[in-house]
Protein backbone atom coordinates (compact mmCIF):
# COMPACT_ATOMS: atom_id res chain seq x y z
CA UNK A 1 0.00 0.00 0.00
CA UNK A 2 3.23 2.51 0.97
CA UNK A 3 4.62 1.55 -2.43
CA UNK A 4 1.50 2.62 -4.38
CA UNK A 5 1.56 6.12 -1.92
CA UNK A 6 4.64 6.64 -3.02
CA UNK A 7 3.80 6.19 -6.97
CA UNK A 8 0.75 8.48 -6.92
CA UNK A 9 2.55 11.62 -7.51
CA UNK A 10 4.05 9.95 -10.70
CA UNK A 11 0.47 8.76 -11.35
CA UNK A 12 -0.68 11.98 -11.22
CA UNK A 13 1.82 13.90 -13.33
CA UNK A 14 1.22 10.99 -15.96
CA UNK A 15 -2.30 11.06 -16.14
CA UNK A 16 -2.26 14.83 -15.87
CA UNK A 17 -0.12 14.70 -19.20
CA UNK A 18 -2.52 12.06 -20.84
CA UNK A 19 -5.28 13.79 -19.78
CA UNK A 20 -4.33 16.73 -21.93
CA UNK A 21 -4.12 14.09 -25.03
CA UNK A 22 -7.11 12.92 -23.69
CA UNK A 23 -8.88 16.49 -24.33
CA UNK A 24 -7.92 16.24 -27.94
CA UNK A 25 -9.71 13.34 -28.33
CA UNK A 26 -12.80 15.11 -26.69
CA UNK A 27 -12.38 17.90 -29.40
CA UNK A 28 -13.19 14.79 -32.33
CA UNK A 29 -14.37 12.07 -30.68
CA UNK A 30 -17.35 13.81 -28.95
CA UNK A 31 -17.53 17.43 -30.19
CA UNK A 32 -17.13 16.68 -34.22
CA UNK A 33 -18.47 13.29 -33.78
CA UNK A 34 -15.54 12.04 -36.15
CA UNK A 35 -12.43 9.42 -34.97
CA UNK A 36 -9.15 10.63 -35.67
CA UNK A 37 -5.98 8.63 -35.54
CA UNK A 38 -3.47 10.76 -36.40
CA UNK A 39 -2.85 11.17 -32.36
CA UNK A 40 -0.67 8.13 -32.19
CA UNK A 41 1.71 10.07 -34.67
CA UNK A 42 0.97 13.84 -33.77
CA UNK A 43 1.84 12.44 -29.63
CA UNK A 44 5.35 11.61 -30.56
CA UNK A 45 5.62 14.52 -32.90
CA UNK A 46 5.06 17.16 -30.68
CA UNK A 47 7.23 15.42 -28.06
CA UNK A 48 9.96 15.08 -30.83
CA UNK A 49 9.89 18.27 -31.77
CA UNK A 50 9.62 19.96 -28.38
CA UNK A 51 12.90 17.78 -27.54
CA UNK A 52 15.44 18.27 -30.60
CA UNK A 53 14.17 22.08 -29.77
CA UNK A 54 15.40 21.76 -26.10
CA UNK A 55 18.76 19.98 -27.21
CA UNK A 56 19.73 23.12 -29.49
CA UNK A 57 19.64 25.09 -26.39
CA UNK A 58 16.36 26.79 -27.42
CA UNK A 59 13.99 27.72 -23.94
CA UNK A 60 11.67 25.22 -23.63
CA UNK A 61 8.47 26.95 -23.42
CA UNK A 62 8.82 28.50 -27.17
CA UNK A 63 9.79 24.99 -28.08
CA UNK A 64 6.25 23.59 -26.52
CA UNK A 65 4.76 26.50 -28.92
CA UNK A 66 6.44 25.25 -31.64
CA UNK A 67 5.03 21.62 -30.77
CA UNK A 68 1.97 23.28 -30.56
CA UNK A 69 2.17 24.40 -34.29
CA UNK A 70 3.45 21.07 -35.44
CA UNK A 71 0.25 19.58 -34.01
CA UNK A 72 -1.69 21.55 -35.49
CA UNK A 73 -0.19 20.64 -39.19
CA UNK A 74 -0.65 17.32 -37.90
CA UNK A 75 -4.35 18.06 -37.92
CA UNK A 76 -4.38 20.13 -41.01
CA UNK A 77 -2.85 17.22 -43.17
CA UNK A 78 -6.08 14.89 -42.15
CA UNK A 79 -8.69 17.43 -42.04
CA UNK A 80 -7.68 18.25 -45.34
CA UNK A 81 -7.40 14.09 -46.68
CA UNK A 82 -10.95 13.96 -45.13
CA UNK A 83 -12.41 17.12 -46.13
CA UNK A 84 -11.27 17.55 -49.43
CA UNK A 85 -10.38 14.27 -50.69
CA UNK A 86 -13.20 12.52 -49.36
CA UNK A 87 -10.92 10.02 -47.36
CA UNK A 88 -13.22 8.43 -44.71
CA UNK A 89 -11.11 9.94 -41.22
CA UNK A 90 -10.28 7.04 -39.70
CA UNK A 91 -8.54 6.27 -43.08
CA UNK A 92 -7.32 9.85 -43.44
CA UNK A 93 -5.84 9.74 -39.71
CA UNK A 94 -4.11 6.49 -40.12
CA UNK A 95 -2.60 7.78 -43.51
CA UNK A 96 -1.37 10.99 -41.52
CA UNK A 97 -0.33 8.60 -38.92
CA UNK A 98 1.58 6.43 -40.72
CA UNK A 99 3.80 9.19 -42.73
CA UNK A 100 4.20 10.74 -39.69
CA UNK A 101 5.83 7.80 -38.39
CA UNK A 102 8.66 8.97 -40.84
CA UNK A 103 8.26 12.78 -40.86
CA UNK A 104 9.07 11.84 -36.18
CA UNK A 105 12.45 9.92 -37.30
CA UNK A 106 13.65 13.05 -39.73
CA UNK A 107 13.26 15.39 -36.67
CA UNK A 108 14.65 13.10 -34.80
CA UNK A 109 17.65 12.79 -36.80
CA UNK A 110 16.75 9.05 -37.61
CA UNK A 111 17.43 8.07 -33.86
CA UNK A 112 14.14 5.93 -32.28
CA UNK A 113 15.19 7.64 -28.87
CA UNK A 114 16.55 11.03 -28.21
CA UNK A 115 17.00 11.99 -23.93
CA UNK A 116 17.26 15.04 -22.84
CA UNK A 117 18.43 15.74 -19.04
CA UNK A 118 16.52 18.04 -16.73
CA UNK A 119 20.61 18.26 -15.26
CA UNK A 120 21.12 19.81 -18.43
CA UNK A 121 18.13 21.89 -19.13
CA UNK A 122 15.63 23.68 -17.48
CA UNK A 123 12.77 21.50 -18.45
CA UNK A 124 8.93 22.68 -17.50
CA UNK A 125 8.44 18.90 -15.98
CA UNK A 126 10.45 15.94 -15.04
CA UNK A 127 9.43 12.40 -13.37
CA UNK A 128 12.45 13.34 -11.05
CA UNK A 129 10.59 15.89 -9.27
CA UNK A 130 7.14 13.75 -8.94
CA UNK A 131 7.42 13.28 -5.30
CA UNK A 132 9.03 16.70 -4.03
CA UNK A 133 7.36 19.05 -1.95
CA UNK A 134 8.15 22.29 -4.19
CA UNK A 135 6.52 24.38 -6.99
CA UNK A 136 9.25 22.05 -8.93
CA UNK A 137 6.70 19.27 -8.34
CA UNK A 138 5.18 18.60 -11.95
CA UNK A 139 1.69 18.21 -10.63
CA UNK A 140 1.43 22.47 -9.77
CA UNK A 141 2.29 23.23 -13.41
CA UNK A 142 0.25 20.48 -14.72
CA UNK A 143 -2.05 21.83 -13.12
CA UNK A 144 -2.35 25.66 -14.10
CA UNK A 145 -1.71 24.31 -17.82
CA UNK A 146 -4.75 21.99 -17.69
CA UNK A 147 -7.20 24.51 -15.82
CA UNK A 148 -5.89 27.29 -18.72
CA UNK A 149 -6.31 24.82 -21.56
CA UNK A 150 -9.81 24.22 -20.49
CA UNK A 151 -10.17 27.52 -19.40
CA UNK A 152 -9.42 28.62 -23.58
CA UNK A 153 -11.56 25.93 -24.53
CA UNK A 154 -14.71 26.47 -22.88
CA UNK A 155 -14.27 30.21 -23.98
CA UNK A 156 -13.59 28.60 -27.77
CA UNK A 157 -16.39 26.83 -27.92
CA UNK A 158 -18.77 29.76 -26.52
CA UNK A 159 -17.95 31.80 -29.48
CA UNK A 160 -19.57 31.88 -32.68
CA UNK A 161 -16.93 30.32 -33.96
CA UNK A 162 -16.63 27.36 -31.88
CA UNK A 163 -20.79 26.86 -31.79
CA UNK A 164 -20.12 26.55 -35.28
CA UNK A 165 -17.58 23.73 -35.12
CA UNK A 166 -20.52 21.97 -32.15
CA UNK A 167 -22.96 21.97 -34.93
CA UNK A 168 -21.15 20.56 -37.45
CA UNK A 169 -20.13 17.64 -35.23
CA UNK A 170 -24.07 17.31 -33.95
CA UNK A 171 -25.66 17.47 -37.64
CA UNK A 172 -23.56 18.41 -40.77
CA UNK A 173 -26.79 18.97 -42.80
CA UNK A 174 -28.43 21.66 -40.46
CA UNK A 175 -25.15 23.39 -39.93
CA UNK A 176 -24.75 24.05 -44.16
CA UNK A 177 -28.37 24.88 -43.97
CA UNK A 178 -27.56 27.35 -41.55
CA UNK A 179 -24.50 28.74 -43.61
CA UNK A 180 -21.95 26.89 -41.89
CA UNK A 181 -19.04 25.56 -43.70
CA UNK A 182 -18.11 22.31 -42.73
CA UNK A 183 -15.55 21.43 -44.34
CA UNK A 184 -13.70 24.19 -43.15
CA UNK A 185 -14.93 23.62 -39.54
CA UNK A 186 -14.07 19.74 -39.27
CA UNK A 187 -10.33 21.02 -40.53
CA UNK A 188 -10.52 23.37 -37.59
CA UNK A 189 -11.10 20.91 -34.73
CA UNK A 190 -8.92 18.14 -35.84
CA UNK A 191 -5.83 21.13 -36.13
CA UNK A 192 -6.86 22.09 -32.78
CA UNK A 193 -7.19 18.59 -31.92
CA UNK A 194 -4.16 17.69 -32.77
CA UNK A 195 -2.18 20.82 -31.37
CA UNK A 196 -3.19 19.60 -27.82
CA UNK A 197 -1.92 16.20 -28.39
CA UNK A 198 1.36 17.55 -29.12
CA UNK A 199 1.23 20.00 -26.36
CA UNK A 200 0.71 16.57 -24.55
CA UNK A 201 3.44 15.11 -26.10
CA UNK A 202 5.92 17.53 -25.67
CA UNK A 203 5.40 17.65 -21.97
CA UNK A 204 5.27 14.08 -22.18
CA UNK A 205 9.03 13.58 -23.38
CA UNK A 206 10.19 16.53 -21.02
CA UNK A 207 8.29 14.20 -17.90
CA UNK A 208 9.81 11.03 -19.01
CA UNK A 209 13.35 12.63 -19.97
CA UNK A 210 13.28 11.46 -24.01
CA UNK A 211 11.52 11.74 -27.08
CA UNK A 212 10.50 8.16 -28.32
CA UNK A 213 9.41 7.36 -31.52
CA UNK A 214 7.02 5.12 -30.19
CA UNK A 215 5.24 6.89 -27.33
CA UNK A 216 2.45 7.35 -28.91
CA UNK A 217 1.75 4.05 -30.40
CA UNK A 218 -2.03 3.64 -28.78
CA UNK A 219 -2.17 6.61 -27.71
CA UNK A 220 -5.40 7.03 -29.24
CA UNK A 221 -7.18 4.51 -27.13
CA UNK A 222 -5.80 6.07 -23.72
CA UNK A 223 -7.55 8.92 -24.80
CA UNK A 224 -10.90 7.24 -25.25
CA UNK A 225 -10.23 5.56 -22.07
CA UNK A 226 -9.74 8.81 -20.12
CA UNK A 227 -13.03 10.22 -22.04
CA UNK A 228 -15.25 6.99 -21.53
CA UNK A 229 -14.06 6.79 -17.59
CA UNK A 230 -14.59 10.52 -17.43
CA UNK A 231 -18.21 10.64 -18.64
CA UNK A 232 -19.04 6.95 -16.57
CA UNK A 233 -18.05 8.53 -13.39
CA UNK A 234 -19.02 12.30 -14.15
CA UNK A 235 -21.60 12.33 -17.23
CA UNK A 236 -24.56 12.70 -14.29
CA UNK A 237 -23.07 15.41 -12.28
CA UNK A 238 -20.74 17.43 -14.65
CA UNK A 239 -22.76 19.13 -17.16
CA UNK A 240 -21.13 22.46 -18.08
CA UNK A 241 -18.83 22.34 -20.84
CA UNK A 242 -15.82 22.98 -18.79
CA UNK A 243 -16.70 20.24 -16.25
CA UNK A 244 -17.03 17.47 -18.72
CA UNK A 245 -13.52 18.63 -20.23
CA UNK A 246 -12.17 18.16 -16.07
CA UNK A 247 -14.09 15.12 -15.80
CA UNK A 248 -11.74 13.50 -19.26
CA UNK A 249 -8.75 14.73 -17.39
CA UNK A 250 -9.81 13.21 -14.43
CA UNK A 251 -10.42 10.24 -15.95
CA UNK A 252 -7.03 10.09 -17.45
CA UNK A 253 -5.74 10.46 -13.80
CA UNK A 254 -7.53 7.68 -12.59
CA UNK A 255 -6.62 5.66 -15.38
CA UNK A 256 -3.06 6.35 -14.74
CA UNK A 257 -3.18 5.18 -10.76
CA UNK A 258 -5.75 1.88 -11.36
CA UNK A 259 -2.75 1.08 -14.02
CA UNK A 260 -0.20 1.80 -11.15
CA UNK A 261 -2.15 -0.42 -8.90
CA UNK A 262 -2.25 -3.39 -10.93
CA UNK A 263 1.11 -3.19 -11.98
CA UNK A 264 1.64 -3.49 -8.33
CA UNK A 265 0.06 -6.23 -7.94
CA UNK A 266 2.21 -8.19 -10.25
CA UNK A 267 1.04 -7.22 -13.90
CA UNK A 268 3.06 -7.77 -16.80
CA UNK A 269 3.66 -4.16 -18.89
CA UNK A 270 3.45 -5.86 -21.83
CA UNK A 271 -0.22 -6.64 -21.33
CA UNK A 272 -1.02 -3.43 -20.87
CA UNK A 273 -2.38 -2.17 -24.17
CA UNK A 274 -4.40 -5.24 -24.22
CA UNK A 275 -6.23 -4.75 -20.77
CA UNK A 276 -6.11 -1.15 -21.83
CA UNK A 277 -8.32 -1.71 -25.48
CA UNK A 278 -10.33 -4.49 -23.27
CA UNK A 279 -11.75 -1.84 -21.07
CA UNK A 280 -12.14 0.37 -23.71
CA UNK A 281 -14.36 -1.70 -25.39
CA UNK A 282 -16.69 -2.83 -22.26
CA UNK A 283 -17.09 1.06 -22.06
CA UNK A 284 -18.24 2.05 -25.33
CA UNK A 285 -20.07 -1.55 -25.50
CA UNK A 286 -22.28 -0.97 -22.35
CA UNK A 287 -24.49 2.08 -23.72
CA UNK A 288 -25.05 0.13 -27.08
CA UNK A 289 -26.15 -2.76 -25.11
CA UNK A 290 -28.36 -0.63 -22.80
CA UNK A 291 -29.39 1.14 -25.95
CA UNK A 292 -31.14 -1.99 -27.48
CA UNK A 293 -33.09 -3.13 -24.43
CA UNK A 294 -36.48 -2.06 -23.75
CA UNK A 295 -37.40 0.76 -21.32
CA UNK A 296 -33.71 1.65 -21.20
CA UNK A 297 -32.56 4.68 -23.35
CA UNK A 298 -29.21 4.90 -24.22
CA UNK A 299 -28.05 8.33 -24.04
CA UNK A 300 -27.36 8.83 -27.45
CA UNK A 301 -23.65 10.69 -28.22
CA UNK A 302 -23.41 10.90 -24.06
CA UNK A 303 -22.15 14.25 -23.36
CA UNK A 304 -21.35 15.53 -26.94
CA UNK A 305 -21.16 19.00 -27.71
CA UNK A 306 -22.62 20.18 -24.06
CA UNK B 1 -37.21 36.50 -57.75
CA UNK B 2 -36.21 33.26 -58.46
CA UNK B 3 -35.41 31.54 -62.07
CA UNK B 4 -34.45 28.03 -62.76
CA UNK B 5 -32.98 27.44 -66.45
CA UNK B 6 -33.09 24.12 -67.81
CA UNK B 7 -32.06 21.87 -64.95
CA UNK B 8 -31.06 18.62 -65.27
CA UNK B 9 -29.37 15.84 -63.09
CA UNK B 10 -28.92 12.42 -63.39
CA UNK B 11 -28.02 10.48 -59.93
CA UNK B 12 -25.60 7.54 -60.55
CA UNK B 13 -25.02 8.11 -63.71
CA UNK B 14 -23.57 5.12 -66.01
CA UNK B 15 -25.03 2.74 -63.64
CA UNK B 16 -27.26 0.38 -63.51
CA UNK B 17 -29.30 2.59 -60.75
CA UNK B 18 -28.82 5.92 -62.93
CA UNK B 19 -32.11 7.82 -62.13
CA UNK B 20 -32.47 11.06 -64.12
CA UNK B 21 -34.62 13.04 -61.72
CA UNK B 22 -34.73 16.74 -62.97
CA UNK B 23 -34.86 16.79 -66.69
CA UNK B 24 -34.61 20.44 -68.55
CA UNK B 25 -36.42 21.96 -65.24
CA UNK B 26 -37.64 25.62 -65.84
CA UNK B 27 -39.57 27.61 -63.77
CA UNK B 28 -39.53 31.52 -62.65
CA UNK B 29 -41.24 32.57 -58.98
CA UNK B 30 -42.50 36.01 -59.06
CA UNK B 31 -41.64 37.97 -55.83
CA UNK B 32 -44.00 36.72 -53.20
CA UNK B 33 -45.03 33.81 -54.55
CA UNK B 34 -46.13 30.92 -52.38
CA UNK B 35 -45.89 27.88 -54.12
CA UNK B 36 -47.12 24.92 -53.23
CA UNK B 37 -45.21 21.16 -55.15
CA UNK B 38 -47.30 18.17 -55.69
CA UNK B 39 -46.41 14.76 -58.03
CA UNK B 40 -45.71 11.26 -57.30
CA UNK B 41 -42.75 9.77 -55.64
CA UNK B 42 -40.05 10.56 -58.11
CA UNK B 43 -41.01 13.32 -60.05
CA UNK B 44 -37.98 15.45 -58.63
CA UNK B 45 -39.73 17.68 -56.30
CA UNK B 46 -37.30 17.00 -53.18
CA UNK B 47 -34.37 17.07 -56.21
CA UNK B 48 -35.65 20.72 -57.30
CA UNK B 49 -35.26 21.94 -54.01
CA UNK B 50 -31.76 20.60 -53.01
CA UNK B 51 -30.90 21.55 -56.44
CA UNK B 52 -31.99 25.43 -55.56
CA UNK B 53 -30.18 24.83 -51.91
CA UNK B 54 -26.78 23.13 -53.66
CA UNK B 55 -26.90 20.12 -51.62
CA UNK B 56 -25.30 18.70 -55.52
CA UNK B 57 -24.01 20.60 -58.37
CA UNK B 58 -26.55 20.23 -61.06
CA UNK B 59 -25.34 18.61 -64.62
CA UNK B 60 -26.89 21.68 -66.37
CA UNK B 61 -28.57 24.59 -66.53
CA UNK B 62 -28.82 27.89 -63.56
CA UNK B 63 -30.52 28.58 -60.74
CA UNK B 64 -30.71 32.47 -60.56
CA UNK B 65 -32.11 34.25 -57.23
CA UNK B 66 -33.02 37.12 -57.07
CA UNK B 67 -30.43 38.13 -60.15
CA UNK B 68 -27.27 36.57 -59.12
CA UNK B 69 -26.39 33.12 -60.65
CA UNK B 70 -25.89 31.03 -57.70
CA UNK B 71 -25.82 27.89 -59.28
CA UNK B 72 -21.92 27.69 -58.87
CA UNK B 73 -22.32 28.68 -55.23
CA UNK B 74 -21.81 26.15 -52.10
CA UNK B 75 -24.18 25.14 -50.46
CA UNK B 76 -23.38 26.99 -47.55
CA UNK B 77 -22.89 30.30 -49.02
CA UNK B 78 -26.41 29.92 -50.70
CA UNK B 79 -28.15 29.33 -47.21
CA UNK B 80 -27.40 32.64 -46.87
CA UNK B 81 -30.57 33.41 -49.06
CA UNK B 82 -32.72 30.17 -48.07
CA UNK B 83 -34.68 29.53 -44.73
CA UNK B 84 -34.82 25.37 -45.15
CA UNK B 85 -37.18 22.95 -43.05
CA UNK B 86 -36.91 18.88 -43.89
CA UNK B 87 -39.41 16.14 -44.03
CA UNK B 88 -37.03 14.74 -40.99
CA UNK B 89 -37.48 16.37 -37.86
CA UNK B 90 -34.03 15.38 -37.01
CA UNK B 91 -32.78 16.96 -39.92
CA UNK B 92 -33.18 20.65 -39.66
CA UNK B 93 -31.86 20.88 -35.92
CA UNK B 94 -28.70 20.12 -33.67
CA UNK B 95 -30.38 17.80 -30.94
CA UNK B 96 -26.94 17.72 -28.31
CA UNK B 97 -27.09 21.84 -28.63
CA UNK B 98 -29.90 24.02 -26.40
CA UNK B 99 -32.84 25.70 -28.38
CA UNK B 100 -31.21 28.78 -27.90
CA UNK B 101 -28.16 27.97 -29.04
CA UNK B 102 -29.40 26.47 -32.26
CA UNK B 103 -31.87 29.74 -32.62
CA UNK B 104 -28.35 31.73 -32.71
CA UNK B 105 -26.41 29.51 -34.68
CA UNK B 106 -29.39 30.14 -37.29
CA UNK B 107 -29.35 34.39 -36.73
CA UNK B 108 -25.72 34.28 -38.17
CA UNK B 109 -26.68 32.77 -41.10
CA UNK B 110 -24.63 34.19 -43.82
CA UNK B 111 -22.91 36.56 -41.57
CA UNK B 112 -18.88 35.66 -40.63
CA UNK B 113 -18.87 33.90 -37.64
CA UNK B 114 -16.18 35.19 -35.26
CA UNK B 115 -14.79 34.90 -31.66
CA UNK B 116 -17.15 37.13 -30.99
CA UNK B 117 -19.67 35.59 -28.06
CA UNK B 118 -21.62 32.98 -29.41
CA UNK B 119 -24.89 34.59 -27.81
CA UNK B 120 -25.75 37.13 -26.48
CA UNK B 121 -27.99 38.42 -23.64
CA UNK B 122 -30.54 41.02 -25.97
CA UNK B 123 -30.95 37.70 -28.60
CA UNK B 124 -32.31 35.57 -25.38
CA UNK B 125 -35.02 38.08 -24.68
CA UNK B 126 -35.68 38.33 -28.95
CA UNK B 127 -35.56 34.70 -28.68
CA UNK B 128 -37.82 34.00 -26.06
CA UNK B 129 -40.22 36.83 -28.08
CA UNK B 130 -40.53 34.52 -31.12
CA UNK B 131 -40.92 31.33 -29.34
CA UNK B 132 -43.91 32.55 -27.48
CA UNK B 133 -45.33 33.19 -30.62
CA UNK B 134 -45.09 29.79 -31.75
CA UNK B 135 -47.41 28.88 -28.70
CA UNK B 136 -45.79 25.66 -27.74
CA UNK B 137 -44.14 26.52 -24.65
CA UNK B 138 -40.94 26.74 -25.61
CA UNK B 139 -40.16 30.12 -24.65
CA UNK B 140 -39.38 28.58 -20.72
CA UNK B 141 -36.86 26.26 -22.14
CA UNK B 142 -34.35 28.38 -23.94
CA UNK B 143 -31.24 26.04 -22.70
CA UNK B 144 -33.07 22.74 -23.18
CA UNK B 145 -31.39 20.34 -25.29
CA UNK B 146 -33.10 20.44 -28.55
CA UNK B 147 -33.06 16.53 -28.20
CA UNK B 148 -35.82 16.07 -25.72
CA UNK B 149 -38.07 17.76 -28.12
CA UNK B 150 -40.99 16.03 -29.67
CA UNK B 151 -41.04 16.37 -33.87
CA UNK B 152 -43.52 18.61 -33.80
CA UNK B 153 -41.82 20.97 -31.78
CA UNK B 154 -38.32 20.51 -33.49
CA UNK B 155 -39.98 21.65 -37.22
CA UNK B 156 -41.58 24.33 -34.98
CA UNK B 157 -38.43 25.17 -34.31
CA UNK B 158 -36.47 24.53 -37.78
CA UNK B 159 -39.45 26.93 -39.12
CA UNK B 160 -38.50 29.34 -36.46
CA UNK B 161 -35.08 28.86 -37.01
CA UNK B 162 -35.46 29.19 -41.12
CA UNK B 163 -37.35 32.39 -41.09
CA UNK B 164 -35.72 34.24 -37.92
CA UNK B 165 -33.57 35.93 -40.45
CA UNK B 166 -35.36 36.76 -43.24
CA UNK B 167 -34.97 34.51 -45.95
CA UNK B 168 -35.08 35.52 -49.80
CA UNK B 169 -36.96 32.19 -50.55
CA UNK B 170 -38.10 29.44 -48.38
CA UNK B 171 -37.90 26.04 -49.06
CA UNK B 172 -40.33 23.57 -47.10
CA UNK B 173 -39.73 19.99 -48.44
CA UNK B 174 -42.47 17.84 -47.16
CA UNK B 175 -41.99 19.48 -43.65
CA UNK B 176 -44.77 18.46 -42.06
CA UNK B 177 -44.93 14.36 -43.87
CA UNK B 178 -43.64 13.00 -40.80
CA UNK B 179 -45.95 14.69 -37.86
CA UNK B 180 -49.15 12.89 -36.43
CA UNK B 181 -52.31 15.11 -38.50
CA UNK B 182 -52.89 17.16 -35.35
CA UNK B 183 -49.38 18.36 -35.24
CA UNK B 184 -49.07 18.80 -39.00
CA UNK B 185 -51.84 20.93 -38.81
CA UNK B 186 -50.50 23.29 -36.00
CA UNK B 187 -46.81 23.46 -38.19
CA UNK B 188 -48.44 24.26 -41.19
CA UNK B 189 -50.83 26.93 -39.66
CA UNK B 190 -47.41 28.77 -37.86
CA UNK B 191 -45.99 28.42 -41.57
CA UNK B 192 -49.00 30.23 -43.32
CA UNK B 193 -48.87 32.91 -40.39
CA UNK B 194 -44.78 33.32 -40.89
CA UNK B 195 -45.12 33.40 -44.47
CA UNK B 196 -47.79 36.30 -44.54
CA UNK B 197 -46.37 38.03 -41.86
CA UNK B 198 -43.09 38.15 -43.48
CA UNK B 199 -44.36 38.13 -46.55
CA UNK B 200 -41.85 34.89 -47.49
CA UNK B 201 -41.48 33.70 -51.44
CA UNK B 202 -41.72 30.36 -50.90
CA UNK B 203 -41.86 26.39 -52.06
CA UNK B 204 -43.70 23.88 -50.19
CA UNK B 205 -43.31 20.20 -51.23
CA UNK B 206 -46.38 18.51 -50.12
CA UNK B 207 -48.23 15.13 -50.50
CA UNK B 208 -51.61 16.05 -49.37
CA UNK B 209 -53.59 17.68 -52.38
CA UNK B 210 -55.69 19.43 -50.08
CA UNK B 211 -52.80 21.52 -48.30
CA UNK B 212 -51.69 22.26 -51.52
CA UNK B 213 -55.00 24.01 -52.67
CA UNK B 214 -55.33 25.72 -49.77
CA UNK B 215 -52.03 27.21 -49.44
CA UNK B 216 -50.35 29.52 -51.12
CA UNK B 217 -51.23 31.77 -54.76
CA UNK B 218 -49.74 28.95 -56.85
CA UNK B 219 -49.68 25.14 -57.34
CA UNK B 220 -47.21 23.14 -59.97
CA UNK B 221 -47.49 19.77 -60.21
CA UNK B 222 -44.29 17.81 -61.30
CA UNK B 223 -43.63 14.84 -63.18
CA UNK B 224 -40.85 12.80 -64.54
CA UNK B 225 -38.80 15.37 -63.57
CA UNK B 226 -40.49 18.48 -64.69
CA UNK B 227 -43.33 21.04 -64.19
CA UNK B 228 -46.12 19.60 -65.82
CA UNK B 229 -49.03 21.86 -64.36
CA UNK B 230 -48.61 25.98 -63.21
CA UNK B 231 -51.72 26.81 -61.65
CA UNK B 232 -52.56 30.46 -60.05
CA UNK B 233 -54.38 33.22 -58.80
CA UNK B 234 -57.94 32.88 -59.33
CA UNK B 235 -57.91 29.36 -60.98
CA UNK B 236 -55.79 28.08 -58.06
CA UNK B 237 -58.58 28.86 -55.81
CA UNK B 238 -61.49 27.12 -57.73
CA UNK B 239 -59.48 23.64 -57.94
CA UNK B 240 -60.61 20.49 -56.22
CA UNK B 241 -59.03 17.36 -55.55
CA UNK B 242 -60.92 16.12 -58.47
CA UNK B 243 -59.71 18.20 -60.90
CA UNK B 244 -56.22 17.91 -59.88
CA UNK B 245 -56.41 14.37 -60.55
CA UNK B 246 -58.02 14.61 -63.76
CA UNK B 247 -55.43 17.09 -64.81
CA UNK B 248 -52.25 14.99 -63.86
CA UNK B 249 -54.29 12.00 -65.57
CA UNK B 250 -53.98 14.39 -68.76
CA UNK B 251 -50.96 16.15 -68.47
CA UNK B 252 -49.22 13.19 -68.04
CA UNK B 253 -51.17 10.45 -70.28
CA UNK B 254 -51.62 8.04 -67.46
CA UNK B 255 -54.30 6.13 -66.39
CA UNK B 256 -52.12 4.97 -63.00
CA UNK B 257 -50.81 8.14 -62.02
CA UNK B 258 -53.83 8.34 -60.19
CA UNK B 259 -53.18 5.70 -58.39
CA UNK B 260 -49.77 6.72 -57.67
CA UNK B 261 -50.00 10.63 -57.21
CA UNK B 262 -53.01 9.87 -54.56
CA UNK B 263 -51.21 6.80 -52.77
CA UNK B 264 -47.67 8.44 -52.58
Amino acid sequence: MSALLNALPGAISQGMIWGLMAIGVFITFRILNSSDLTVDGSLATGGAVCIMMIRSGINPWVALAAAFGAGLLAGLVTGVLHTKCGIPAILAGILTQLSLYSINLRIMESKANQPVSIDKYDLLVSSRNAGSVSFQNPIVLLLIASIVIIGILYWFFGTEKGASIRATGANAAMARAQGINTAGNTILGFMLANGIVAVSGALLAQYQGSADINMGRGAIVIGLAAVIIGEVLFGKIFKNFALTLLAVVIGAVIYYIVLQAVLMMGLNTNDLKLITAVIVAVFLTIPYIKGKHPGKRAVKGGNGNA
Amino acid sequence: MLELKGICKTFNAGTINEKRALSGLDLTLEDGDFVTVIGGNGAGKSTMLNAIAGTFPVDAGKVILDGEDITKLTEHKRAKYLGRVFQDPMMGTAPTMQIEENLALAARRGQRRGLGWGITEKEREQYRQALAGLGLGLENRLTSKVGLLSGGQRQALTLLMATIRKPKLLLLDEHTAALDPKTAAKVLELSEEIIARDHLTTMMITHNMRDAIKHGNRLIMMNDGHVILDIRGEEKSKLTVADLLAKFSAVSGSEEADDKLLLS
